[in-house]
């Protein structure tokens, strides 16, 4: 088998175990409940038979592995269980149908910063690197060392304070409804996903510029000097190929950011994404929802990472020629 | 000792003896050479100490005193207006701050204690301790951490020393990494050897031979992963499942406040009352980000490029 096809399966199959683990400890989780959490969720005026009612329902007299085959089998099906809230009022609904529209919105969200993102800190850090030490790389590695520091309801409230309520350029609000057409949706998603990408392209910059500026010192790169290449060409051609691993790397990591930074951001302007309904779940401590936001959640970013692991093994030269 | 010309000493006969300076005096040495970004650094976090420590005398009321309007604008006796309740803006800001620091100083000590003792220990044993701790280490950083400490409090339940406990274990697992990293290089030295067949205790060997070598990084772990932990708890407090009312505390007052920005054409002023938390929680994590940027630079000398 060619040596390369064996590291990415090995990574896959890596993968694969910590997402099972990670299931485990979100399955556990259930286990660590304080023991009047039927009595919390069902309400005071609960009799002991609906208490136990409840605790049949949740399986919680069940063997924990039982349980456990029984949750992975329906979350491998799409189905989450049925959330808790409403359920003293006798109304509850399946996780699956609360998630499902919202998590296209994220989705919509976080891939159109994606969209803007990526090739802004690409065209910013590559152009740093040519242009190194001048005004304009030192403005850029100033500005962006601040706003990586910044938390992202901060730059969230001041983009809005600037350009919804100052100068009315973008809402304020970005409550789409799954009727909204696409022109408009992109248009209410305006100031959240630029709140993403100020917060994203920082690192994203300084990481493109650095791995570049880490080549420009190797021999190739100076022979390629001697021999009288312009500098663009130099960083184009030659150091760019070999960038690529630590860029793709650091793209997928910030991805997976995302999925982190858009829980605050959808707060902050009401979008209708999943981070959100997370949110309201901790707080009502609807833990089935809580439970499939976050398997989700670490699935994204389990599979992120396994992604930009395989690029970064298939993009080095060194690995693909093996002696 | 004293050098008067009276008495007879070495001091007074030789030209020039050096004496060895003591902490303070190296200290100050090196401060006078540091950059301009490391003072401002340096200076807003005294400052911020000093209105934490002193936040009784500093603010004007009471931390939960209500007056008769809420979300008053901006005047002589209320110097940042009053908030949703009618609570004074600036004594829930210096209030905050005591809060807000003292919690994410608590949690990162409470980190550090557990992930460096561990990862020193792993770095000692290196047998199934140590991949025990690895892999488990690993695992849970596969999971993002304001997810699961989102999933944690819902399970606990949200209040400071749950918030404390929680996030300090999943941010230990962070310096577990480095203290386990950089005490691997300190470990096969042959002066923990000698102590170990000497007959040291595990937490003697810990203290006395590994721990005086791993603390400049650590120093500096220190201050990163303040700034990471006071934004999560931070995040979470803005959230509404961080730390709860009625303690103040910024990120709480950033999300109560920030109906107020919406009036920004008719009071610009009052519409950056809820900038004024986010503000100072950014502007600590840039004053911390700078001293250890020179911190680092001073102890190991990385430097961004050749």
């Amino acid at each position: 088998m060619h040596p390369i096809l064996k590291t990415i399966l090995q990574r896959l199959g890596l993968g694969l175990l910590t997402l099972f683990v990670v299931s485990l400890i979100i399955f556990s989780a259930l286990q660590f409940l304080p023991g009047d959490f039927a009595t919390a969720v069902l309400g005071q005026a609960a009799t002991p038979e609906t208490v136990a009612a409840f605790r049949k329902e949740l399986g919680l007299n069940d063997p924990a592995v039982l349980r456990y085959l029984q949750w992975i089998g329906g979350v491998l099906q799409g189905d989450f269980g049925s959330s808790f809230s409403g359920r003293s009022a006798g109304r509850e609904r399946e996780v699956m149908e609360l998630i499902a529209p919202r998590l296209w919105n994220t989705l919509f969200l976080a891939g159109m910063t994606a969209v803007i993102a990526v090739p802004l800190s690409l065209a910013l850090g590559i152009s740093a690197a040519l242009y190194r030490n001048s005004l304009y790389d030192r403005s850029i590695n100033a500005t962006t060392l601040t706003t990586i520091s910044f938390p992202e309801f901060f730059v969230a409230y001041i983009l809005i304070l600037l350009l919804a309520t100052l100068w009315k350029v973008f809402p304020s609000l970005a409550n789409v409804r799954p009727d909204t057409p696409l022109m408009d949706r992109i248009y209410m998603c305006a100031l959240p996903a630029l709140t993403l990408t100020l917060v994203i392209v920082a690192h994203m910059m300084r990481m493109t510029r650095a791995a570049i500026i880490n080549l420009l010192a190797s021999p190739y790169i100076e022979m390629a000097r001697l021999k009288g290449v312009s500098s663009s060409k130099v960083i184009l051609k030659h150091a760019l190929p070999n960038a690529w691993a630590p860029i793709v790397n650091v793209i997928a990591f910030n991805l997976a950011y995302l999925v982190v930074g858009v829980v605050v951001v959808e707060v902050v302007f009401v979008y209708p994404g999943i981070g959100q309904l997370m949110v309201d779940a901790v707080s009502t401590r609807d833990i089935p929802v809580v439970q499939a936001c976050a398997l989700i959640f670490a699935a994204t970013y389990i599979l992120l990472n396994l992604f930009a692991d395989i690029v970064s093994i298939i993009t080095n030269p060194r690995l693909l020629h093996p002696r | 000792m004293s050098n008067d010309d009276q008495t007879y000493s070495a001091a007074g006969e030789v030209a020039i003896v050096t004496t060895r300076r003591t902490w303070a005096q190296r200290a100050w040495r090196e401060l006078k050479k540091a950059p301009l970004t490391a003072w401002f650094g340096l200076i807003v976090i005294a400052t911020y100490m000093f209105v934490a420590l002193f936040a009784p005398w500093v603010a004007p009321y009471g931390e939960s005193q209500i007056f008769d309007t809420p979300y008053a604008p901006w005047s002589s006796e209320f110097i940042f207006g009053t908030d949703q309740l009618g609570r004074d803006v600036w004594t829930r800001l210096v209030y905050g701050a005591r809060n807000t620091i003292g919690i994410a100083v608590a949690t990162t000590l409470l980190s550090f204690l557990i992930g460096g003792s561990l990862g020193v220990m792993a770095a000692i044993n290196r047998s199934w301790l140590d991949q025990g701790l690895s892999r488990f280490v690993d695992v849970l950083m596969a999971i993002p951490s304001l997810i699961f400490s989102l999933m944690l409090l819902s399970i606990f339940g949200s209040n400071v020393w749950n918030l404390i406990m929680i996030i300090a274990v999943l941010d230990s697992t962070r310096v577990f990494r480095l203290a386990r990293a950089v005490s691997l290089n300190v470990v096969v030295m042959d002066y923990v050897e000698a102590s170990r067949l000497r007959g040291e205790s595990l937490g003697w060997v810990m203290r006395h031979d590994i721990l005086p070598n791993i603390l400049p990084p650590l120093v500096a772990e220190f201050g990163l992963r303040f700034c990471f932990v006071f934004l999560t708890i931070a995040s979470l407090s803005f959230l509404g499942v961080g730390i709860q009312p009625p303690t103040a505390d910024w990120g709480s007052m950033v999300r109560e406040n920030a109906q107020l920005i919406s009036f920004a054409e008719y009071d610009l002023k009052a519409a950056m009352t809820p900038l004024l938390p986010a503000g100072a929680i950014a502007l600590l994590t840039v004053a911390v980000n700078f001293v250890v940027d020179w911190f680092l630079h001073k102890t190991s000398g990385i430097r961004d490029e050749k």
